[in-house]
């Protein structure tokens, strides 16, 4: 396992200060990014930062070794939810975003008690079902879910004005830093969870959850916890989501972008945190500038398909793993010559 | 507790099967069985393949709902309870064949084993305030890691480990759950005959502790050299029960075995 959550590797310094100045660096370009894309590649760049915590906080699921395909649904639940409250209640969006992310959590809770009955595939299934029925009742109940057309004009984030400084969200860059700066710490807090014992217990669960069970692991309880904490920062997604667009329906949380979320888990790999990130980030990548370039994006779906069937097939371990893959090829090739040459020191 | 010197002192009953039956659809693997294990014994259960051991074991740690009859865990009736919830009163089983994390190194495995006495919040986990108490438990686990001589092998992967280390570490992990009754499947199996006489000695030292130890093993002649008293059970049932000795010599037990190794081809009766 390539992440043993709080292992027990030495804490070197010199790798603890490399590791922090390439967040650095990361945040840096992360920074300058909006200014070198276009008005829609900026729009794209928001949807792109939400769908990041989408595929993370699905991860965090996934520790435990059950797949859902729900989560989408989830993270409708955290959109309608906030959209609702500020709407309807006149919340405060922040707080209603946070709100959403409770309420997504909620329902999650509720589901696991008969989704947790079963396991891998029946799973799976009862996730799904357990979604449709989520979306049936947004359809179904025109009020206050809008029935099929769903929610329309939802409040937008407020902007701030400080009389010297205003933001106004409604322009994509601002949007941008500030799903940047919910979603990055949506992630620390993930990141911190898996290297926790939590995470060890996510881990050890996914692996053999009758001897974890056997040890004192209240499995249920550790398979909802994470199933939880999934669904809340899918909620937090879906109000980023809601308050940015404007608009949810049903068919935005339907089955299809269930499979995208899967295809981006897969394709960049789910052994480390930073393969789904991989994942989403390479794919919206070839989605906009390749598929949009040439014309393609009517067929999305079935090229989509193409590279989940290809990167099974060539890649099973995910994008994850072409760095160390490359890293260990490189060793080799130094290690070969210096080796062959045998003698001078 | 027992003195040491003069052999264990049978004392109250710890762990009770009462009428404890198990069916799969229509085979009865466990037929109305009936046992008590005292406080501080060395507890064997034995008798031929499929006789219902594992299946024992599994109802009494709560993998599986016995269909009649009960378990009593210090004169409390457990039968049907979670296994984690058994495992915090004390009662921990171990597995027939290496289940491990095998993924995760020898000391991570140890780690999650100390699962119940290394509690924390989930805000003080999220904030790192769990360090004090991880490291205690990092330091206990490597105690348990030492008291199987496994210490050396703490951050190697579970699967560079041979076999007869991969059972230690079985025990390792249901060890550092700090059980009061431990329940053993076939520890022994696999081991050479040096690894056997180690693990035999590790098993008296463990209830020398104050666990209660209750075994199944085919190694009949660990069994009768390791066991206060023996239970055979043939066909779900209680064959008979008696001391090492009367065990041995005892015909029913002798005829049960000769039966099933006639049946098999080849038998486990030493
Ligand atoms: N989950 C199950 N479903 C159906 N039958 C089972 C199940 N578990 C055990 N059995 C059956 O119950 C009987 C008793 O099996 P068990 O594993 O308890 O025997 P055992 O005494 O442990 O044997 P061994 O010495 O080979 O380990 C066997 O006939 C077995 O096939
Ligand atoms: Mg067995």
């Amino acid at each position: 396992m390539p992440e043993p959550a709080g292992a027990a590797n030495p804490e070197n310094s010199v790798w603890r200060i490399a590791g922090r100045l390439k967040l650095v660096f990361l945040f840096a370009a992360l920074a300058v990014l909006p200014y070198l894309l276009s008005y829609s590649q900026q729009e794209i760049a928001v949807l792109l930062v939400v769908n990041v915590l989408l595929v993370c906080s699905y991860r965090l699921m996934t520790l435990t070794g059950e797949w859902s395909l729900g989560h989408v649904v989830i993270m409708g639940v955290g959109a309608y939810a906030s959209a609702l409250l500020s709407k309807r209640l006149g919340m405060p969006v922040p707080v209603s975003m946070l709100a959403g992310g409770i309420v997504a959590a909620g329902t999650s809770a509720i589901l696991s008690f008969p989704l947790f009955r079963m396991k891998g595939f029946y799973f799976l299934i009862g996730s799904f079902a357990a979604g449709e029925i989520i979306r049936l009742i947004w359809k179904r109940f025109t009020d206050p879910f809008g029935g099929p057309k769903g929610l329309k004009r939802i409040d937008a984030f407020p902007d701030i004005d400080t009389g010297f400084l205003s933001i106004d969200f409604y322009e994509p860059v601002n949007y941008y830093f500030l799903a940047l700066v919910v979603v990055s710490a949506s992630l620390f807090v993930l990141y911190r969870i898996e290297r926790s014992r939590i995470g060890l217990t996510f881990h050890a669960i996914h692996w053999q959850d009758r001897l974890a069970e056997s040890v004192g692991v209240d499995t249920f309880r550790y398979r909802t916890l994470a199933f939880v904490i999934a669904s809340f920062f899918a909620g937090i997604a879906g109000g980023l989501y809601g308050h940015y667009v404007g608009a949810v329906n049903p068919t935005r949380f339907g089955v299809d972008q269930m499979v995208y979320v899967l295809v981006w888990a897969i394709v960049g790999g789910t052994a480390t945190f930073h393969g789904p990130i991989l994942g989403v980030v390479v794919l919206t990548v070839i989605n906009e500038i390749v598929l949009r370039g040439l014309g393609l994006d009517t067929v999305r779906p079935l090229i989509y398909g193409a590279i989940l069937i290809l990167s099974v097939l060539y890649l099973p371990d995910g994008l994850e793993s072409v760095g160390p893959r490359l890293r260990a090829w490189v060793q080799r090739r130094r290690a070969g010559p210096a080796a062959a040459g045998g003698g001078a020191a | 507790m027992n003195a040491p010197g003069e052999g264990p002192i049978l004392e109250a009953p710890i762990l009770e099967a009462r009428g404890l039956t198990r069916r799969f659809g229509g085979l009865v693997a466990v037929d109305d069985f009936s046992f008590t294990v005292r406080e501080g014994a060395i507890h064997g259960l034995i008798g031929p393949n499929g006789a219902g051991k594992t299946t024992t074991f599994n109802v009494i740690s709560g993998f599986y709902a016995p269909t009649a009859g009960q378990v009593l865990y210090r004169g409390r009736d457990i039968s049907g309870r979670k296994t984690s919830a058994l495992a915090a009163m004390g009662l921990v089983r171990t597995f027939q064949g290496s289940t491990l994390f095998q993924e995760f190194t020898v000391l991570d495995n140890v780690r999650v084993g100390r699962h119940l006495s290394a509690g924390a919040g989930f805000v003080s986990r999220l904030l790192g305030a769990d360090r004090a108490s991880e490291r205690a438990a990092d330091a206990r686990a490597r105690e348990n890691l030492a008291f199987f001589g496994l210490q050396d092998l703490a951050d190697e992967p579970v699967s560079n480990l041979p076999h007869g280390h991969q059972r230690m570490l079985g025990m390792a992990v249901a060890l550092a759950a700090e059980p009061s009754v431990l329940l053993l499947d076939e520890p022994f199996t696999g081991m050479n005959p040096e690894e056997t006489r180690r693990m035999m000695d590790l098993v008296r030292r463990i209830r020398d502790r104050g666990v209660t130890v209750m075994l199944v093993e085919h190694d009949m002649q660990a069994v009768m050299n390791l066991c206060d008293i023996i239970t055979v059970m043939n066909f779900g049932a209680l064959l008979v029960e008696g001391a090492p000795d009367d065990v041995r010599n005892d015909p029913a037990v002798i005829e049960a075995y000769l039966g099933a190794a006639t049946d098999n081809g080849a038998g486990h009766a030493a």
